[in-house]
């Protein structure tokens, strides 16, 4: 036990560093670049905020004229208490609440996706490997070649247009019908399940491949091995075998993936979000750049990042509890 | 292995011969294509027409030509791709091969910074990148390189170690061989096969990255590429007018470069282990896919 405790501990501190490195570059990557970073950062917005209100998001990014280890210093000390500066856009709204709107939907619509995605696509690959050579597992990987040679967003825009706008079955942008009202009514969540279909369904189609055929290849692995031909053996039912023995056990390497998935979730489907203009984290970021709000978009990133590397330390430990073989 | 006799082989191998008449295809367009077709910036007709005799591709949302834009945006996007894979896979090499054959604590130091660049949410960090440089091929291009590099460097990585073990590269030492002799004689020549799988992987992920970042608008604009094609069909509410025209061709034109470049990896695959060639191609291929190339933006485990 004290084992997988020092192993832990050892990911945990290569995932501070990670979080450290990115931490460091979202102060770097401005004052890197050619010209005054606070120039850049507030040009657009000269005329519409106070100098006072400009000098306090200095004040928050250090951009100030002190030394740069000591804007370093005041930068850090004002993540730490979770102060991420004032959103330029929608000013004066703090960064840090505009994120929470962002992640609230990026939760509900990548989060059901993947739940989607992962249940059906190892469900697939199961199958695929029990009746090997089948007419499942010679017409599935091929098409989803095919398939995974379109770009994912040209793909989503292809969706969009024949099932939003030629037919009119699912509604083209937001996430929920206009002239509802967000809470506990039955009209706002019928109509954000409606308006979160499409564009779960392109992110299905796009990842189910990937479960499918990792758990696929897992399984045929396993059905090789002698326990399971001893389990065969002994008569028991196919499907006790299949579920109990087999599958179980060719879970594992899906459910790694299914951790780092979520830390993506977090970050919200950037180009899903964006093409159907779902007002998640992804949709954000690129509202962010497209109207230059630095300081929101050095927040989402950070977010991302941080949600990211927390999944991945997620990940090690639910490994480590599944799979006794790295407790050693 | 040399570099000739690669080819050779890769000639003879019928999915690697069809790969390369597919890229070759594309080499070609983007060399002349430029010249044969009339400009693409110009606006030459009434916006939004459906295919013609006269506009091919129909016209995009200002009245410029598609099939011209999408013959012309050829060229930059391929450079960018070509140029990407390449120099990804040089990074990968030296610092991957630096790694593997030094060993100890450079190795540990360099394999930190290797898995630290993995671990990092890539298209986020690309988006932020790219919207503070100024906009245009360069930049894509050294994001493309900056967040791409990792993944390389830790197959290339894995690599060298393995060969740095071998009997023929102990010999080599053992005889008294210069470390970059035995660098260049002995370890590169074997790490050939993979160096070009995975600069074609590579190839694909930045065709596929580049398009993305350019359709977002984090590209030159004004520059006619098939992402910025892709940026002005959605900014011309091409979906809402229903101009399916204006994104359809340069999506088939992604797609059919994609699918050639990685018949060309089967076959570089099939050539490197013989012995794997009878297993389902399309399956490992996929399986790869969705763990290899691990930066293809959007939703995880498929397109990660």
């Amino acid at each position: 036990m004290n084992r997988s405790i020092e192993y832990l501990l050892r990911r945990l501190g290569f995932y501070a560093l990670a979080a450290w490195v990115a931490i460091t570059l979202n102060f770097l990557i401005p004052r890197m670049m050619p010209g005054d970073p606070a120039q850049i950062m507030f040009a657009r917005f000269k005329g519409e905020m106070s100098p006072s209100a400009i000098a306090a998001l200095r004040e928050t990014f250090g951009i100030t004229d002190a030394p740069i280890w000591q804007q370093y210093f005041t930068y850090l000390r004002h993540l730490l208490s979770g102060d991420m500066g004032v959103s330029v856009s929608n000013f004066p709204e703090p960064v840090v609440s505009v994120i929470a709107t962002g992640l609230s939907w990026s939760i509900f619509l990548a989060g059901s996706a993947l739940i989607i995605s992962f249940i059906l696509g190892t469900s697939l690959g199961a199958l695929a490997a029990w009746r090997r050579g089948g007419l499942l597992d010679s017409i599935a990987p091929p098409l989803l070649a095919l398939l995974g040679a379109f770009p994912y967003f040209w793909m989503a825009m292809l969706a969009l247009f024949i099932f939003g706008f030629g037919l009119g079955w699912f509604p083209l942008w937001h996430a929920y019908p206009e002239g509802t009202s967000p809470g506990l009514n039955l009209p706002f969540i019928l109509g954000a399940f409606y308006h979160a279909a499409l564009p779960a369904a392109t992110m299905i189609i796009a990842s189910l491949g990937g479960w499918m055929l990792a758990m696929r290849n897992t399984m045929v692995g396993i059905l090789g091995s002698d326990y399971i031909t001893y389990a065969r053996a002994r008569g028991l039912a196919p499907r006790r075998v299949l579920i109990r023995y087999a599958a179980r056990n060719a879970l594992l390497p899906n459910i790694t993936g299914f951790g780092m998935a979520l830390g993506f979730v977090l970050g919200g489907a950037l180009l899903t979000e964006i093409i159907f203009s779902y007002p998640g984290q992804g949709y954000l970021l690129i509202q962010a750049v497209r109207a230059q709000d630095y300081p929101l978009m050095q927040g989402l990133f950070l977010t991302i990042t941080l949600a990211v590397l927390g999944a991945n330390w997620l990940v090690d430990i639910v490994t480590l509890m599944l799979d006794p073989r790295t407790r050693r | 292995m040399n570099p000739a006799l690669l080819f050779k082989q890769m000639l003879a191998n019928r999915k690697a011969r069809a790969g390369m008449i597919i890229f070759g295809l594309f080499v070609l367009v983007s060399l002349v294509g430029p010249w044969l077709v009339q400009d693409p910036t110009a606006f030459t007709a009434v916006p939004h027409q459906s295919p013609s005799w006269e506009h091919w591709f129909g016209t995009t949302g200002q009245g410029q030509d598609v099939f011209a834009q999408t013959i012309v945006g050829t060229r930059v996007t391929l450079a960018v791709g070509c140029a990407t894979g390449f120099l990804v896979v040089l990074l990968g090499a030296v610092i991957g091969g630096i790694a593997g054959y030094l060993g100890g604590r450079t190795d540990d130091l360099l394999s930190l910074l290797i898995n630290v660049f993995l671990v990092m949410p890539g298209l986020p960090l690309m988006v932020v990148l790219a919207a503070w440089l100024p906009p245009g091929p360069m930049t894509i291009l050294s994001v493309l390189v900056l967040t791409g590099w990792a993944w390389n460097a830790r197959v290339l990585r894995a690599q060298t170690l393995s060969l740095a073990q071998r009997d023929f590269v102990l010999a080599a030492k053992v005889s008294g061989e210069s470390t970059l002799r035995i660098v260049t004689a002995e370890i590169l020549p074997n790490m050939l096969s993979l160096m070009t799988s995975s600069f074609i992987g590579a190839t694909i992920y930045a065709i596929g990255a580049q398009v993305g970042l350019e359709f977002l608008g984090l590209g030159d604009i004004s520059k006619v590429t098939w992402g910025t094609n892709l940026y002005w069909a959605s900014n011309d509410s091409a979906l809402l007018l229903g101009s399916w025209w204006t994104f359809v061709p340069t999506g088939f034109c992604i797609a059919l470069l994609g699918f050639g470049l990685t018949l060309i990896n089967f076959g570089v695959d099939e050539i490197a282990n013989p012995q794997l060639a009878t297993e389902s191609r399309w399956a490992r291929k996929l399986k790869n896919r969705a763990t290899a190339d691990g930066s293809t933006p959007v939703v995880a485990g498929g397109v990660r």
